[in-house]
């Protein structure tokens, strides 16, 4: 059982996967709760057309798939407060653009000579220790800046107006926290890939919303799945010689599935 | 009994108005104050302005024209939003699935108070106990506030207002979808507040008959006041035809059937 540790690229993987699978569920609460899912997927498309500004420029593909994702974020955000543009569309329009631009990228290049498809659904393979290190480094950032201003996100999940009226200066968190999860979705793109990292942020937030229980609960038990998920999903792969992404969603997947159909409301 | 010092403004509005396009006007020139002590009805038909007239008294809505002073200050420089308590009309239409305990939800009261990056303190625990207990709603902290009944819900929407100890708690028609006599109960609790506690309110409200009965002002707002004074007179002065343009009767009438 033990023999899969000996493989260093497993090693890396648990490390980056389990720094992802504590900061997604703790984005993914505020996101899920204020009807902003979708914007996880976005943002991820968003990720891809910055990691191929990176492969055309020869830059790490991380920090531009960063840049791209944080700085679209806080776009997408104005675009919404304008009210000029519905809220999904703002998400359509930077959804479908960001993909293209990527596709054009991509075969600007020629395909980079590299495997577009790690980039779509994750390669833990591809992993690197540099890689490691950002995502520590970048996960404890989100960890600390969601801790600072928890209970001002909680306030303003549950009730904007009020919020605002007490002082709380909503529109500054509105944006943190799209700018966060901008940052979650890109560090996740080297385990889950772009296509699936939304489910990663959504799925175990649904699930424990299921058990109808507190705020801060509901958060520990979102954790918890996550984090089963993401190591049980990579240990499966190796043995099964699966996608760890796929895998990995598969499981929270399955959860969720028990979860809600063992409990009736 | 009042020992209440009533000349002292808590708000005051000064020739305000506001629209949301530059064609449109929703209130025009509105000049009142809410004095320390005060039970302000705010009454009028619908799409009168009222809970517009309130969003702005809430910095919620920046006036197009005029003034608007909060404890004497102007409202672009005042920052001491812990003094204001506010219980949304929304407050019973939340979203009942929302994860959050009757305790969490009352807890959120306490942070206008206490800034940004505060922890909890055992105060501001203790500010959500007493809160709880002045609404009678202690025994259900554990709860959460998607299971509980549309007039135990506007109970811990006042006591969130209550845990921040503001001097004034503003409501945007509190009763709406509460039965009569949950509402009754909901009244009494606010003119104990209002007597025992010194809390000046403001109440909007469609529900004529109550806000005559329970506020010691009134404002009646049809886009412009038309009548600001005691309830007692209001029924002299012709107010309230005033303000919907038909005898009352007529209006009570009419003004159900949109409600």
């Amino acid at each position: 059982m033990l023999d899969l540790f000996h493989y260093t690229f497993i090693v890396r993987g648990l490390e980056a996967g389990i720094i992802i699978a504590i900061i997604a569920p703790l984005i993914g609460m505020f996101l899920v709760l204020r009807r902003y899912s979708l914007i996880a997927d976005t943002l991820a498309h968003v990720s891809l057309a910055g990691v191929a500004i990176g492969l055309l420029f020869k830059i790490n593909a991380l920090f531009t798939a960063i840049a791209a994702a944080v700085i679209s974020s806080v776009a997408i955000e104005r675009l919404r407060i304008s009210k000029r543009v519905y809220g999904e569309s703002a998400l359509a329009i930077f959804l479908s653009g960001s993909l293209a631009l990527a596709i054009v990228l991509i075969s600007v290049a020629n395909g980079f000579n590299v495997n577009l498809f790690n980039y779509l659904f994750g390669s833990i393979v591809t992993v690197k220790q540099s890689d490691v290190t950002i995502i520590g480094i970048l996960g404890i950032l989100v960890l600390v800046a969601i801790a600072s201003v928890y209970k001002e996100l909680v306030y303003l999940s549950f009730d904007e107006e009020s919020a605002k009226v007490s002082g709380i200066p909503t529109r500054m968190l509105n944006i943190l926290l799209i700018a966060l999860a901008a940052l979650t979705v890109s560090l996740a793109i080297p385990i889950v890939g772009v296509l699936l990292i939304s489910a990663l942020i959504v799925i175990p937030v649904v699930t424990a919303l299921q058990l109808r229980v507190g705020f801060k609960q509901t958060i520990v038990i979102a954790e918890i799945l996550s984090i089963f998920s993401v190591i049980s999903g990579i240990v499966t792969s190796y043995y099964l010689n699966t996608s760890a992404g796929g895998t990995i969603v598969l499981i929270a997947l399955l959860i969720f599935v028990i979860v809600y159909a063992t409990k009736k409301r | 009994m009042h020992t209440v010092d009533h000349t002292t403004n808590l708000i005051e509005l000064k020739n305000v108005s506001f629209g949301f396009t530059a064609h449109d006007t929703v209130i025009r020139d509105v000049t009142l104050a809410v004095h320390r002590g005060d039970y302000l009805g705010i009454i009028g038909p619908n799409g009168g302005g009222k809970t517009t007239l309130l969003k702005v008294m809430l910095g919620l809505l920046k006036p197009t024209k005029g003034t608007v002073r909060l404890f004497g200050k102007d409202i672009s420089k005042f920052h001491q939003w812990s003094k204001i308590g506010y219980v949304p009309q929304k407050a019973s239409a939340f979203d009942p699935n929302f994860p959050v305990t009757v305790e969490e939800v009352v807890a959120m009261g306490t942070y206008a108070r206490r800034g940004l990056f505060h922890r909890t303190t055992r105060a501001d625990r203790s500010k959500v106990h007493q809160a709880l207990e002045h609404v009678d709603m202690l025994e259900y902290r554990h709860r959460l506030a998607g299971d509980l009944s549309g007039g135990q819900q506007q109970r811990i929407f006042i006591a969130r207002a209550l845990a921040g100890d503001p001097e004034i708690i503003l409501l945007d028609e509190p009763t709406v979808g509460v039965d009569v006599s949950t509402q009754e109960q909901f009244y009494h609790l606010l003119k104990k507040l209002n007597h025992e506690l010194d809390l000046t309110l403001v109440l909007v409200s469609h529900e004529l008959e109550v806000v005559a009965r329970e506020t010691t002002e009134i404002a009646s707002i049809n886009n412009t006041l038309v009548y600001y004074r005691t309830p007692e007179e209001l029924a002299k002065s012709g107010g309230l035809e005033l303000a919907y343009g038909k005898s009352l009767k007529h209006v009570r009438a009419t003004h159900h059937k949109h409600a």
